[in-house]
């Protein structure tokens, strides 16, 4: 016992075994309009420094132990990303922080079957579901996860009757429809549903309110009884709007009002003022979700490698959906992967815009396994086949 | 209900000094002065911006407070309640252990990946240690030979050798590991782990080098795992016992320190969070942050005998020996 414990303590302190990790955020930039508000512009350095962080902490971590984190960046657009591609497998690199819509995600994943992607911002549940890579990771939760996350909270406020306004694009559609599935789910009655048409053009206008003023009220005029507006609007057209033009005075949900989040730049709870400093010192301004995601993305690669002392992609796989595997992330729970799709199971913050209001998973709703499985796709719903059910 | 105030007031009869208890109030901004032989409040007072770590030196004559967001630490008299001075502490201390003869203070400063280590005479830093990144638990060897840290996002607990002020071992533990407590003989080591929840028990050899000995978890029926959450952690000076706070689930375990078996749980106030022996260890407080007040063990009877209401959001907790 004697010498072993002399052998263990020697292995820590000359770091000789330790491994290297070079990992990429590869992060697809569209064209799109201008946001409705000019808080929600994007940072040039998005997502890239939240990846910066974490090779930070990764690295501060891994030195102790003889490891080495380094990450590189590729900022391109959606034709180039065959390019992109091409130069990440050049490198050799086997760990990919991938940020794009789900038309090409699903291209780039496919033809890098080696590569290890975790998703950092595509929402879309059919990528955990039928449309799920055995070699995808996702980080960034579910619409699903975020439709839920409302529906619990206003299950548990006793805000069962909803009016449901979405947009007219597919994107819109589709998570008006993850609002219904959540609204069955925690048996809350959509009273009425209204479309708002995107009829093109620019989000913002120098007269904007005015015209808001006027148009958006009776667009939700003479709805039957509700406790509250829930708002699908994935194309920024008009929920920042809604709060305070509607016709009945309600608390407003979802794509505007109270907003299922991954983070906020304001959460101070479970240690999350020690994570905001860090970054804004970094990066001199406030978090994203985005870089949120791409930081618990390395983060949970860093713990891999740091647990595991390999750099391997399939090992690093293996053990972050072990039952192992756990990772702080500033939301007061381990946040861990879901093994039958690779979705990241972790709470979702409501936010106001100033404060998180509240967190689900909320008080008194109970799941066999995980709370947190009360949030999306859960193993008995989700068609994946591409990961080993591990539990 | 009279049986039980008849043994309480047995027990603080028999108690032979006054001891004063001081405990932090992380929102009040203030510290709370008890009375352990009455329990009576004697009086709460201004301690700074955010205090939350807090301890006394070995004379019980000076109260060292880290006040979290006016970076630095702030020193009363114990007896008086007075600010003494301050001591330089670098950015946002949390947590800090003194050295057993009084002389040098270390600090972990969550924000800046670093240990200050301070002299408490000169009232000079004497070193920084660079560590894991967000530093929080503190513990020193009983020959004063090693300072464990341990950082809550790398999740290590780093053995800083206090002759060269360098790290000398590096020991993974569970996620966001919050407190550390070794034994009075020195032997063995206690790290808790918030979020992994659990307990990393390490033997320590003669040298100082650790060995990891096993892990303590914990299951109370009817309580999600999750809040489960091992915060703060005191052994008893035998070595029997060690008493761990489990945060939100408001609950402070009871452990066989040698078996490691977990032999109880007392129900305490909500969010528990740090822990300390009164002299002598008849009796344990807990520090309970949601319900703002300490609630006071029974180390003998291991069971909760009284709640005494303090501050907003109490944090640390410390009891000053023989205080006239």
């Amino acid at each position: 016992m004697r010498m072993f414990a002399i052998l263990f303590a020697l292995v820590l302190a000359t770091p000789v075994r330790g491994v290297g990790l070079h990992a990429t955020v590869l992060r697809v930039d569209y064209p799109q309009f201008a946001p409705i508000s000019r808080f929600d512009k994007k940072p040039a350095d998005l997502i890239i420094a939240g990846a910066a962080l974490a090779t930070q902490d990764n690295q501060t971590t891994g030195h102790f132990l003889g490891h080495t984190f380094e990450t590189s960046t590729i900022a391109t657009t959606p034709e180039n990303v065959a390019d992109a591609l091409a130069q990440i497998k050049a490198q050799d690199i086997s760990i990919v922080v991938l940020s794009a819509k789900s038309s090409e995600l699903k291209v780039l994943v496919d033809s890098a079957p080696n590569i290890l992607f975790f998703n950092v911002s595509s929402g879309d549940t059919k990528l955990r579901d039928v449309e799920c890579r055995a070699n995808l990771f996702h980080i960034t939760p579910s619409n699903a996860m975020r439709a839920d996350a409302v529906a619990q909270f206003a299950a548990y406020k006793r805000w069962s009757r909803w009016l449901l306004v979405h947009g007219s694009n597919p994107a819109d559609l589709e998570l008006a429809e993850e609002y219904r599935r959540a609204a069955t789910k925690f048996g809350i009655d959509i009273v009425e549903e209204r479309e708002i048409l995107d009829t093109g053009g620019s989000r913002r206008a120098d007269t904007g309110h005015v015209a808001v003023q006027r148009q958006i009220p009776v667009l939700v005029q003479g709805v039957k009884p509700h406790d509250i507006v829930v708002v699908a609007d994935a194309s920024d057209v008009f929920a920042p709007y809604l709060p305070f033009h509607l016709w009945d005075p309600r608390p407003t949900m979802g794509s505007a009002g109270l907003r299922p989040v991954n983070f906020n730049a304001a959460t101070e709870s479970w240690g999350g003022t020690q994570f905001q400093s860090r970054f804004e010192r970094l990066a001199g301004r406030y978090v994203t979700e985005a870089d949120y995601d791409a930081w618990l993305a390395l983060r949970a690669v860093g713990e891999a490698v740091v647990r595991t002392g390999s750099n391997d992609p399939e090992v690093l796989r293996d053990y972050i959906l072990s039952a192992s595997f756990e990772l702080a992330a500033f939301k007061g729970w381990p946040v861990t992967f879901r093994t039958w799709n690779g979705q990241m199971r972790q709470p979702i913050l409501l936010y106001d815009g100033r404060i998180t209001a509240s967190v689900s998973p909320q008080e008194g709703f109970l799941h066999q396994y995980s709370l947190l499985d009360t949030l999306g796709l859960d193993r008995f719903e989700s068609r994946c086949t591409q990961f080993l059910e591990g539990q | 209900m009279h049986l039980f105030l008849a043994i309480v007031l047995i027990l603080v009869a028999t108690s032979v000094t006054a001891d004063r208890i001081f405990v932090s109030n992380e929102r009040s901004n203030t510290v709370t002065a008890i009375d352990s032989k009455t329990w009576e409040v004697i009086t709460e007072f201004p301690a700074g911006m955010r205090p939350r770590g807090i301890t006394v030196s070995p004379d019980g004559k000076k109260l060292y407070v880290c006040a979290s967001d006016d970076n630095q630490v702030r020193v009363f008299d114990t007896g008086t309640f007075e600010e003494l001075y301050t001591l330089p502490s670098g950015p946002d201390p949390e947590l800090f252990v003194l050295e057993p003869s009084g002389r040098r203070l270390y600090i972990a400063n969550e924000d800046d990946n670093l240990v200050t280590v301070v002299d408490t005479e000169t009232r000079e830093v004497l070193a920084e240690v660079p560590v894991g990144v967000e530093p929080e638990g503190m513990a020193i060897s009983p020959d004063s030979a090693f300072v464990v840290n341990t950082s809550e996002t790398t999740n290590m607990a780093h053995f800083i050798d206090t002759e060269t002020n360098t790290i000398k071992y590096n020991m993974l533990v569970d996620q966001r590991p919050r407190y550390a407590d070794y034994t009075a003989d020195g032997k063995r080591l206690f790290v808790t782990a918030e979020i992994g929840g659990t307990v990393s028990v390490f033997d320590i050899a003669e040298d100082g080098a650790p060995t990891e000995a096993g892990k303590i978890r914990f299951e109370v029926p009817g309580v999600q795992p999750e809040w489960l959450q091992p915060v703060g952690a005191k052994v008893t000076s035998d070595g029997q016992w060690l008493f761990v706070a489990l945060g939100p689930s408001n609950r402070v375990a009871v452990v066989d320190a040698r078996t490691l078996e977990v032999e109880k749980y007392i129900l305490v106030g909500e969010r528990v969070w740090q822990l300390a022996f009164t002299p002598g260890e008849e009796f344990l407080l807990t520090t309970n942050g949601n319900t703002n007040d300490i609630t006071v063990i029974d180390v003998a009877q291991q069971t909760a005998v009284r709640s005494i209401p303090v501050g907003d959001q109490p944090w640390g907790v410390i009891v000053a020996p023989n205080v006239n």
